[in-house]
């Protein structure tokens, strides 16, 4: 059975890495449901998160074909194990005059901002787990989503103690 | 001391120990080759990058080392992605010189321009683009460790012009250190404890042994393995001569061709030591029918290869060599005192099925390709370095010449290149002056890289070429013949050139045989020529390579004669 997975990879931060990571999952048949990556406190290391879905035998070929890259540092399954995760969206819905208080009310609700407001749109700004992305569009969209543009999962790993 | 790049490179591929170097020059590494030329480096000037590919790849295999090839940007690069993907697939420890356009030119279309770094990501173990001369002599010292190390294979650096006729002052690098690039050697002890007590238990176990044996030198330890515990050993095409063929307890190649006994084994078997394979689809046919009733032992050093097509019992991450030596080091030598006569049902069993399907072809009046592979086998006394082509060729070469020591079969395994044989011949040759190297070629891949018969000729190189001629892309038309109701679309090639006029054009010896008495006679007058020689078969047509598992069937269903 494909499961989601997801997968923290250090990398280090040099020209094609990004390439080499997302020619091996093309390559070999693996998809990338989302990706995030951006430098760390070490200018010389990436950290990318990858959520991929697959079986567990599948997840483990990709895992040791990531080890094999000669750029890759660590790989880390967060699946299974304790993490935080955060994703962040901005949403252009549609603001008429009558929408204007609900859209509010539910940005007030998940405790969301308005970053951009125009005669009919307001631009909202969402950061969260999947399952809050996932309420707030389905509240939103029937009163009009106009755009959305959404980051990868980014995650860490919860501290032991 | 200020150096440029060009000599930096120089000083670093002699920190190497290069000696050879297969190329072909042009305008973005022409202050390579005006260095190298100071240098007591041989150039082996080919006639198509893909013959230096193919020919250092020949050349890595016959000494063991790390082939070196040097071609110029754009076309000069392009030409080499096939041998590098052969290389990759068959892990060959090489390094691939490119030329670049200047720094400042890159992305900009420019003449001769293109990314080959891009277009090599997924074929190579690693790649490099060197824009500052700074980094080059440490890009070649991790080049070249990357290459040999571990699973070996292919690493290519590119080198923008500017960048080679940089001056700066020049430190040698110290040791490589790669943050993560660790491979694996020796094997978990705790892993190995349960291997021996599966090989104590087994009552119809078999070796499975590969490429990765050949490129870990363990030819010693895993016969020394087969013949202390009396088990059968069946080997991958790329396995062949790691466990001498003339062995009793030798079963034959496993596979699509393989023998009928050697995949009956597999059928059969209770345990199966994999070592140094990647249960390639050519080896398992159906996956999930493959080694029904066996626990499978697999030994490689990459992790990747395990648990990829085949689900093993017990993984051993290692060197095949180090692996072996330490499982020959705890096997008591009591436990298997009596193992000759425990072995009997097994041994007994497998000599039933050797009898009843061995390999076999029929000698009539038309040259049978089969015949002319155990005339050359009887005549160098199985003692030629083998290259091949692919396809008929090649399993008739696999099926007919016992090879007896690793390094004497050299031939494109995993991808299954044509065009290869010619080459690699040529990069063999090189490594091994004194030994007979013999192509076995159809006339279809001989045609693939013709023009490196140049190139024997030009470095005097007394390679054999023996074409099986029947006018046919034989492998295709065998399946066209099997499958798909004799319809020979395409694979007719009833037009192909003189080869012994083709031979003395190129200042070669040409040989020609039509008729089976023939055969010997052409063998022994060109196999001891001391120059290059094409020997021409004229052999049957539609004769077919049998055992063959079709493709997806189970690997003991076989097609026999």
């Amino acid at each position: 059975m494909e499961k989601k997975h997801l997968l923290s990879i250090l990398v280090d931060n040099t020209p094609g890495v990004l390439s080499r990571i997302a020619g091996l999952f093309s390559g070999r048949g693996y998809n990338i449901e989302s990706l995030s990556v951006a430098e760390t406190l070490d200018p010389f290391v990436s950290r990318m998160i990858i959520v991929t879905k697959a079986t567990p035998s599948g997840v483990e070929q990709i895992i040791k074909q990531l080890h094999k890259l000669i750029n890759v540092i660590k790989v880390n399954e967060l699946t299974g194990t304790k993490f935080v995760q955060r994703e962040m969206a901005l949403i252009k819905v549609k603001a008429s005059e009558q929408k204007r208080a609900e859209i509010l009310r539910i940005v007030d609700i998940f405790r969301c901002k308005v970053v951009d407001v125009g005669m009919e749109h307001y631009t909202i700004e969402v950061t969260g787990d999947e399952g809050k992305m996932t309420a707030i569009l389905n509240l939103l969209k029937p009163i009009g989503i106009k755009e959305i543009a959404k980051t990868g999962i980014i995650a860490l790993l919860r501290d032991s103690q | 001391m200020k150096l440029t790049g060009a000599q930096i490179m120089m000083k670093a591929l002699k920190e190497e120990n290069v000696d050879t170097i297969f190329g072909f020059p042009g305008g973005a590494v022409i202050d390579i080759y005006d260095e190298l030329e100071k240098t007591d480096i041989r150039h082996i000037l080919v006639r198509h990058e893909q013959g230096a590919v193919h020919a250092a790849d020949g050349y890595a295999r016959a000494k063991a080392c790390v082939g070196v090839c040097l071609v110029t940007s754009g076309p000069g690069a392009t030409n080499t992605v096939t041998g590098i993907a052969s290389a990759y697939m068959d892990s060959i420890p090489m390094v691939i010189f490119t030329g670049q356009v200047p720094t400042n030119l890159i992305g900009n279309d420019a003449f001769q321009e293109v990314d080959i770094v891009g277009i090599t990501r997924p074929c190579t173990k690693h790649n490099y683009l060197v824009k500052r001369t700074e980094d080059l002599a440490k890009t070649i010292k991790e080049a070249f460790y990357i290459a040999g190390s571990g699973r070996p294979g292919p690493v290519l650096i590119d080198l923008p012009k500017d960048m080679i006729n940089t001056k700066i002052a020049y430190n040698a690098p110290e040791q490589v250190e790669l943050k993560s690039y660790k491979p694996t050697y020796k094997p978990n002890i705790r892993q190995l404890q349960k291997v021996i007590t599966l090989i104590k238990k087994a009552k119809k176990p078999i070796i499975f042994a590969g490429g990765g044996v050949a490129l870990s030198g363990a030819s010693k330890e895993i016969t020394e393995l087969a013949r202390k515990t009396q088990i059968p050993v069946t080997g991958s095409l790329m396995g062949l001569g790691v466990f001498p063929g003339t062995d009793p307890l030798w079963l034959g190649m496993l596979g699509m061709h393989g023998t009928y006994r050697a995949n009956m084994c597999t059928g059969d078997c209770d345990l199966m030591l994999a070592v140094g394979v990647r249960f390639d689809d050519r080896v398992t046919g159906k996956t999930d029918t493959f080694a029904p009733h066996a626990k499978i032992v697999q030994i490689d050093i990459d992790p990747t290869s395990i648990h990829k097509n085949i689900p093993v019992e017990v993984p051993v991450v290692g060197d095949c060599k180090i692996t072996l030596n330490e499982i020959n080091k705890l096997i008591e030598n009591k436990d298997f005192a009596d193992i000759k006569t425990t072995r009997q049902p097994w041994f007994k069993q497998i000599d039933e099925w050797k009898s009843t399907n061995p390999l076999a072809y029929k000698q009539d009046n038309i040259i049978k390709p089969q015949y002319v592979i155990e005339k050359l086998y009887e005549l160098t006394k199985g003692k030629a370095i083998i290259t091949t082509e692919v396809g008929q060729n090649q399993m008739w070469a696999a099926q007919y010449y016992h090879f007896k020591k690793p390094g004497h079969f050299i031939t494109s395994g995993g991808l299954g290149c044509m065009g290869f044989g010619l080459p690699a011949a040529i990069g063999a040759q090189i490594a091994q002056p004194g030994k007979l190297v013999v192509d076995i070629a159809g006339d279809g891949s001989i045609q693939m890289n013709i023009q490196e018969m140049a190139t024997a000729v030009q470095y005097k190189l007394p390679v054999k070429i023996v074409i099986l001629n029947n006018g046919y892309l034989g492998m295709v038309r065998q399946w066209q013949e099997l499958f798909y109701q004799k319809r020979y679309a395409a694979t007719n090639m009833e037009h192909a050139p003189d080869f012994v006029k083709l031979a003395e054009a190129y200042g070669a010896v040409g040989l020609r045989a039509t008729k089976p008495d023939e055969v010997e006679s052409v063998l022994s007058k060109g196999l001891f020529s001391n120059r290059t020689v094409i020997m021409d078969f004229v052999v049957e047509r539609e004769e077919s390579v049998y055992p063959m598992v079709p493709a997806g069937a189970p690997i003991t269903e076989m097609l026999l004669v």
